[in-house]
């Protein structure tokens, strides 16, 4: 062992209680940075899964990025002319006419297409009125794009083919309405028309927004309702390769004009959140690991202060300043070292233990664990942070040690 | 005299900067050889101990020049002056100044350890041979708190030596022990210089002092005698 790592070793071994209060502060920061930063990772991991699994990988609406194109524009172009206050030509949004659209990206490999046409309406069941989103569907086509016959919990969807005007609607609305299965609710929409729907399933996708204010129709049924006779609103795709999203998206929305957008782009705000939790986590998480280098910083100052003679008898011994000053650096480290070891213990522990925590989620009561991702750069990140604080808080008395001048100790102590 | 000097003293003024500027040493002019036995007396204060930080590297001038074998010092790195000392000076104190958590032979192996030019077992029957001469064997795995002074004082001699210094600075090295005990160190310092080391020793103790081959006195930071007695 080096010399200067063996002194530095008798020197914490002698103040043990102090030592080990230090090694717990670090074994704390770097507990809690792995089970954070397992627990975040996890729990965006686990959405972002979420997200996949239930909603499409791409939307295409029947909307516009850009202001749409005017025939004011077509007459005077980028000229020098400016034209302000046109009125812009009324449009009736929708994606009309929808067949040859969908048919031209059902034909693109990997991709499974569902039209959907969204709608407010009012379901009114028992003198209970609530406004949902009715979404007009193709159950054949929608099995194929989303998670919906999946997350049936009574009924089927195939029953919205068998029963005429046959309606789904989300858990959560059920309860509110206090209506089941074979209830016959009544929908009214904007366009005034009002129609008698019969409950042929409740879905339960586990995303409550979704759950207490959507229904399912069939796409005919709605288009009637909203009378919007051919047109849907939506074009949903769901993709063999989900990373490819992005690209995609921006390929169909050159090729259609409208705007399309993938599953990162619609949830880009949520992924926004998450990184702000981070930097909150990872801020809390740092604050430990500064109350830990203070701890570290106490302790070899402290012991710098009890062996000035020591290291006074050090330099007339032929010791150089970096040697005086990699004993008490190699304190910081020490500490460091055996926190961080202790506290991966830590961090493995709480990971597990918060994995296996049970949570109740939603009235279907399921049974979910805390997500957890085992990484082991987590780990890294954490011992490297630990360290650098340990060493750092080290540095600072180990500087002071260095440059103590012998003489004036060893004239102190004579 | 014919002896080619280890250490000399060119002119030599220390003066502590300060409100007050305080002078150690003053017009300091001194050489010595190998095999010579120095001891330096003079009243408290006058600067005996200041002169051995000087000439032992570990302080340097305000004013002069140290040379070691005819090399000057003044333009030597922290670092160098370090290396210098840890290879060719040894240094005793009036304290044994030992470190508390280590054996006396790990003591006494500190400087060889950090020298590195031996292997662990050789580093060790060095040590131990070390002791024996200053019959400590007995006591090699003894912690210092569980020595007597003059034992301390006795490690703390064989770690001065434990790199074969040409040079030994004792300051005081008598002044805790006995009368017997002291002329024992005594003895010992001038068998190292029996034995071809220059060994500077400063003492209170005209009767130990009669021991060495040179005699200089200091008063006032100023060297008012230097005679070799033998
Ligand atoms: N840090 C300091 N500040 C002010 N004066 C100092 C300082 N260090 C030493 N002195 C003075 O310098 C002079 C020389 O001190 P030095 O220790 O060399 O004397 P000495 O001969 O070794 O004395 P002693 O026999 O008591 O050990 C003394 O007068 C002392 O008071
Ligand atoms: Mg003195």
């Amino acid at each position: 062992m080096p010399l200067t790592l063996e002194i530095a070793l008798t020197h914490i071994r002698e103040r043990l209680r102090q030592t080990v209060l230090s090694v717990l502060g670090v074994m704390t920061g770097v507990g809690f940075a792995v089970a954070m930063a397992a627990l975040m990772q996890g729990s965006q991991e686990d959405f972002i899964r979420r997200i996949i699994d239930a909603t499409p990988h791409i939307t295409v609406r029947d909307d516009f990025r850009a202001v749409p194109w005017q025939p004011a524009d077509a007459v005077y172009g980028t000229s020098a002319v400016g034209l302000s206050s046109v009125k812009p030509k009324e449009e009736l949004r929708g994606i009309r006419n929808p067949q040859p659209k969908l048919a031209l990206l059902a034909a693109l490999p990997g991709v499974a297409v569902a039209p959907t046409l969204r709608g407010p309406v009012v379901l009114r069941f028992g003198g209970r009125d609530v406004a949902v989103s009715l979404l007009g569907i193709e159950p054949k086509a929608e099995v194929r794009v989303s998670k919906l016959a999946h997350d049936i919990r009574e009924g089927s969807l195939n029953d919205l083919y068998t029963t005429a005007n046959g309606i789904i609607i989300g858990s959560g609305l059920a309860r509110k309405l206090g209506a089941g299965l074979g209830d016959s609710v009544s929908l009214s929409s904007s366009a005034g028309t009002i129609r008698l729907a019969k409950v042929v399933a409740i879905v339960h996708s586990g995303v409550v927004a979704i759950d207490d204010a959507t229904a399912y129709a069939r796409l005919k049924v709605v288009q009637v309702l909203l009378d919007r006779p051919n047109v849907i609103n939506e074009i949903r795709l769901r993709l063999d390769d989900v990373n490819g999203a992005r690209a995609l998206a921006q390929r169909i929305e050159r090729r259609l004009g409208y705007r399309t957008e993938s599953w990162e782009e619609i949830n880009e705000n949520v992924l926004e959140v998450f990184q702000i939790r981070n930097i909150i986590i990872y801020t809390v998480v740092g604050g430990i690991l500064v109350v830990a280098a203070f701890g570290i910083f106490n302790i070899v100052s402290t012991i710098v202060f009890e062996k000035t003679r020591d290291i006074a008898i050090l330099k007339s011994l032929g010791f150089t300043e970096a040697d005086v000053r990699a004993i008490f650096v190699s304190e910081g480290f020490l500490i460091g070292s055996f926190g961080t070891a202790l506290g991966w213990g830590l961090g493995y522990a709480l990971c597990r233990l918060l994995g296996s925590i049970e949570i109740k989620v939603g009235t279907f009561a399921e049974q979910t664990g805390l997500p957890v991702t085992y990484d082991w750069r987590h780990y890294a990140i954490a011992a490297a942070c630990a360290l650098t604080a340990a060493g750092l808080a080290g540095y600072l008395p180990a500087r002071r040690a260095g440059r103590l001048d012998p003489v004036a100790i060893i004239r102190g102590a004579a | 005299m014919t002896e080619p000097s280890f250490v000399t003293a060119e002119g030599v003024h220390r003066v502590l900067p300060g409100p007050v500027p305080v002078t150690l040493v003053r017009e300091i002019a001194l050489s010595i050889g190998a095999g010579e036995f120095v001891v330096v007396t003079g009243p408290s204060g006058s600067g005996k101990s200041s002169l051995l930080y000087l000439l032992g590297l570990l302080d340097r001038p305000t004013q002069g020049e140290i040379l070691i074998e005819g090399r000057p010092t003044r333009a030597l790195s922290r670092d160098a002056a370090a290396a210098l000392r840890l290879a060719s000076i040894g240094f005793v104190f009036q304290f044994h100044f030992l470190l508390p958590e280590f054996s006396a032979l790990e003591n006494v192996m500190l400087p060889m350890r950090r020298l590195g030019t031996l292997e662990g077992a050789a580093m060790e029957t060095r040590g131990r041979d070390l002791l024996a001469t200053l019959e400590m064997a007995d006591y090699a795995d003894r912690r210092p708190d569980q020595l007597s002074g003059g034992q301390r004082q006795r490690v703390a001699i064989a770690r001065a030596l434990a790199n074969a210094p040409k040079l030994v600075l004792a300051d005081e090295p008598t002044g805790n022990l006995d009368s017997r005990n002291a002329e024992q160190v005594f003895a010992i310092l001038a068998g190292l210089a029996k034995a071809g080391r220059a060994v500077v020793a400063v003492t209170h103790n005209l009767d130990l002092a009669a021991m060495a081959s040179r005699q200089i006195t200091l008063l006032d930071g100023r060297i008012v005698e230097d005679v070799r007695t033998h």
